[in-house]
């Protein structure tokens, strides 16, 4: 199976330590996984602010690069739901909207990866820390990871999950949403913090980067001490002196 | 498109809002509001709760949900034929049909057979067709008072207020606003509020009560809307709590219902579908207290239907926006907004707030000034609002499309265009990553221009030395 | 033009090549008559905060009368047609709706007794369609007190089942609990306009 990593612009470049967790859960559950290096942004960004031309674009860039591969592993929930849910809307010409139909059944979240193709929920993970999940809008309703994230979480060894009050509602991030309505979105994030507080825990995680940067932008800005993660960083922890772990690094 | 009427942002007291600010800033006012976020707080949280928990207790919800999309789908297809079908029904069961083309035209049929009867004065079952044409202010012109009669209607009008939410137009008041608008007002309109009122509701909804009591049994017409109309057999349907409904559609002799076009349903049987989802997504109940129907001339009454379109063709003809003519008003997405439930329904300066006005009020309306502009934006694209619409309005899909037909701002443009360039190259993309590696010590706390938004309130990530993609390259994907 | 064929033309010029959607009808329609139809409706209309009684032909007419000196309401519309056998033998004053009594007539009654022509258990909503023993639809809304007696073969069990069984040329009226509002602050409040008291009756053997 050739699997592919889309690791989606803003991990590159923002947050290249999910992108290296991912290769490294990936390589420890015997997965080969490649990194094509045309590819560059979904173009969510673009189409959601109402960029549809430079949205079609990267749009077609993703569909030629990815368009070969078994599968294509995202660790985003929004550039996912982006790729899935509005490519086939974009695709407006019949060669396109063909590679499109193509590639998109084969594009899955990490967590469906995991779950769905490699049928595992216990991926070897360590992490002794108390822990709460956003679930995201975009990995919730778009993608429908249902309790798929949670299933990976429960099976890491040490890791307390502790369910997170209003966990369904939006952080107020929404791309540029965020800067366009910037009182609303801080008054949506100051409510998603204030619940993230009352679990206690010590890490919030989420299977999209864009929702913790905002989220955690909040809360390095109080100073709460809650560090946040993504959960491909999480999954691929492992306990010191763990066999598996040394040989992948050999 | 022509400009339609909308309500009347503008020339009615909305609030201090001039209908002239964006949705920003209208939002930025209101969410400093404490009073007002706390009082929209405590009602979308108890109405979600209540229904997730009657939609939860169908099992063939999805099924219901699924029929009334293609119901309405199916409607609007083949309107033409429905609404010539639903004409020729009530007009065969004694009833008179009006055409208005647009806002001026409904509201000078109204006025003309209110003046027909010599009557100064009209009774009115709440309403949004005629809050969208401005009925009230429209009759008031021409010497004819128009009585609320709706709890939440009579709050609003006599606080000489605005409504901000489709079903539960006062929602933004509490209980202690409501008693203080009662003492101070209801003398001026009629009977003064009881001594002594309290914040108690069953005692404000009893002052209601006296208040209205001698005008529903004196007044001779009665102005309402309508949540349904039949094709098939010329029914019209009206749902309600209070029974305010009843006493305006079945007391008066003369009634005049100003209905959207896209009210119809084709047959008598479909209404089974509706009956079941409006309640429960609207008040989250299993059913209203009082839903009335009614065909033609009823009882002796004299019945006039007016069927407006006031910009709705103009919507039909758009292919992905038409979808919001399926709206049956339920106001489950306001009730679901985390947008709405901070920025309360005055910032968006129309009758339909919330996310289903953020998609209609802009078709409706056209896009031609900077509030109705900045609308498709008020929204983060959680997509919540899809999730509970009883007819399956895509309305985050409909957001991006009408963002896409948007004018943009210059600088945002400008910012757009770069990065499209450099994601239009993976060397681009390498490049502009190394550059802010570089330069990431640089990067400032508070972010110039309309950035610094973000950092009023938010850190900003820190910028890593090194991206995914020189790592892989570095490491050979992570193998040296 | 008129406005008529303005809008019917804008209309097609709309739709025109729209592909025609078909309707799907998956979801519960009528179902048949079962056992718990009563303790459903029963339940249902309680949770609006309705008195509910079920009881047996035979006792119909004690069970009104102590339901209305329970009120103390003497002074009792009772619309043509409502069966005689339900009615208390006396206490309380009857007055019919012939000649038609005026709105501030109604609004001077203890209340009103009526049948209805449907019961729906799964929403708890009496339907009356001004046939025999309803009466017009004023007669219901005006007093602040409305009794309905409901034959147990008038309960159906779902929506579809009383859209299937209704005339829509008729008035009709659906009522699910009494009169009352969610307007402040969504609460909802028994009492406002309509009948501040609803006492539905269940009769079982009729």
């Amino acid at each position: 199976m050739r699997v592919a990593l889309f690791i989606t612009c803003v991990n590159d470049t923002l947050f290249p330590d999910t992108g290296k967790a991912v290769v490294t859960l990936l390589r420890r559950l015997g997965v080969d996984v490649d990194f094509p290096e045309a590819q560059t942004c979904c173009g969510q960004m673009h189409l959601n602010t109402g960029y549809r031309d430079e949205g079609v674009r990267l749009a077609r860039r993703f569909v030629d690069v990815f368009r070969d591969y078994d599968a294509v592993v995202v660790p985003s929930g929004s550039c996912g739901a982006m790729v899935r849910e509005q490519y086939p809307r974009l695709a407006d010409d019949g060669a396109f909207a063909e590679a499109v139909a193509g590639t998109v059944p084969r594009v899955y979240d990490l967590s469906e990866f995991l779950v769905d193709v490699l049928g595992v929920t216990d991926v070897g993970a360590y992490f002794p820390h108390r822990v709460t999940y956003h679930p995201t809008c975009h990995s919730l309703r778009g993608l429908h990871l249902g309790d798929r994230p949670r299933r990976l979480l429960e099976q890491v060894k040490g890791l307390e999950l502790v369910p997170l009050p209003g966990a369904e509602e939006c952080c107020g991030f929404g791309g540029t949403f965020a800067v366009k309505n910037p009182d609303i979105s801080a008054a949506m994030c100051s409510d998603k913090v204030r619940n993230v507080l009352d679990t206690g825990a010590e890490v919030l995680c989420a299977a999209d980067n864009s929702c913790l940067m905002h989220i955690g932008g909040t809360l390095t800005r109080q100073k709460a001490g809650v560090r946040v993660m993504h959960l491909a960083e999480i999954l691929a922890s492992t306990e010191p002196g763990n066999t598996r772990e040394r040989e992948d690094s050999r | 498109m022509s400009r339609t009427f909308l309500g009347m942002p503008g020339t009615v007291s909305m609030m201090g809002y001039t209908g002239k600010e964006t949705f920003p800033e209208n939002a930025a006012k209101a969410v400093r509001n404490s009073q007002l976020r706390f009082n929209l707080r405590k009602a979308t949280g108890t109405i979600r709760g209540r229904r997730a928990s009657v939609v939860g207790e169908l099992p063939d919800w999805p099924d219901l949900r699924q029929a009334g999309k293609a119901i309405k789908d199916h409607t609007l297809r083949n309107l033409d034929t429905y609404l010539v079908r639903l004409e020729e029904a009530v007009t065969k069961a004694g009833g008179h049909v009006h055409w208005a083309r647009d806002a001026a035209e409904a509201n000078r049929i109204v006025t003309d057979l209110v003046k027909a009867t010599g009557e100064t004065q009209v009774v009115k079952v709440k309403s949004m067709a005629t809050q969208e044409i401005g009925l009230n202010e429209a009759l008031h012109a021409e010497g004819i008072t128009a009585y609320e009669t709706d709890l939440a209607e009579l709050i609003v009008q006599l606080g000489d207020d605005w409504p901000s939410h489709i079903l539960v137009p006062a929602i933004h008041r509490n209980r202690s606003e409501i008693r203080d608008i009662f003492v101070r007002h209801m003398s001026e309109w009629g009977r003064p509020a009881p001594e002594r009122l309290t914040d108690d509701p069953a005692a404000l909804a009893e002052a209601a009560r006296l208040h209205l009591r001698e005008r529903f049994l004196s007044t001779k017409v009665a102005i309402s809307g309508a949540n349904f109309m039949v094709a098939e057999t010329g029914t019209l349907v009206v749902l309600e709590s209070e029974g305010n409904g009843r006493m305006c559609l079945t007391l008066p002799e003369t009634l005049i219902s100003v209905v959207g076009i896209e009210k119809l349903v084709p047959t008598w049987r479909d209404l089974e579908v509706f009956l079941q989802l409006l309640p429960r997504s609207s008040t989250g109940e299993r059913m209203n207290p009082y839903t009335s129907m009614w065909t033609g001339a009823t009882e002796g009454q004299e019945f006039h239907l007016v069927l407006l379109d006031n910009g709705r063709t103009g919507v039909l003809a758009d292919d992905l926006g038409r979808q919001a003519l399926r709206c049956i008003r339920c106001s489950a997405c306001l009730n679901v907004c985390p947008v709405y439930e901070r920025s309360g329904g005055h910032a968006y300066g129309s009758v339909y707030p919330g996310p289903i006005g953020a998609i209609l009020t802009p078709q409706l309306r056209g896009m031609g000034s900077e509030l109705d502009r900045s609308l498709p934006y008020a929204s983060s694209l959680c997509g919540a609002c899809y999730e509970v619409c009883p007819v399956a309005i895509d309305i985050p899909s409909v957001l991006v499309e009408l963002r896409g037909r948007s004018r943009h701002p210059v600088a945002e443009r400008a910012g757009m265009a770069a990065a499209g360039w450099v994601f239009e190259r993976p060397g681009r993309l390498a490049r502009a990553q190394r550059m802010g590696g570089r330069m990431r010590r640089l990067v400032p706390k508070r972010l110039p221009g309309p950035l610094g938004g973000w950092t009023d309130t938010r850190d900003l990530p820190a910028i890593p030395r090194e991206s995914f993609r020189d790592w892989w390259n570095r490491t050979d994907g992570g193998s040296r | 033009m008129s406005a008529r064929d303005v809008i019917l033309a804008r209309v097609r010029a709309a739709v025109e090549g729209v592909p025609e959607v078909q309707i799907p009808r998956a979801y519960r329609g009528p179902a048949p008559a079962s056992e718990g139809l009563v303790d459903l409706l029963a339940e249902r209309v309680r949770h609006y905060k309705a008195a509910v009684h079920v009881v047996e032909e035979a006792g119909v007419a004690a069970l009104v009368a102590a339901s209305l000196a329970e009120r103390g309401a003497r002074r009792l519309v009772v619309p043509e047609g409502f069966p005689e056998p339900w009615l208390p033998s006396g206490g309380f004053e009857r007055i019919g709706d012939e000649p038609r009594l005026s709105a501030s007539d109604l609004d001077t009654v203890d209340g009103i007794l009526t049948t209805c022509a449907v019961a729906v258990a799964e929403t708890g909503t009496i339907v009356l369609d001004a046939g025999a023993g309803q009466g017009r639809r004023a007669l219901t809304l005006l007093p602040d007190y409305h009794l309905c007696v409901v034959r147990r073969d008038q309960i159906v069990a779902n929506v579809p089942d009383a859209v299937d069984r209704l005339d829509p040329a008729r008035p009709l009226t659906w009522i699910s609990g009494p009169s009352a509002t969610s307007d402040i602050e969504l609460n909802r409040v028994e009492g406002v306009h309509g009948p501040r008291t609803l006492e539905v009756v269940v009769v079982t053997s009729a």
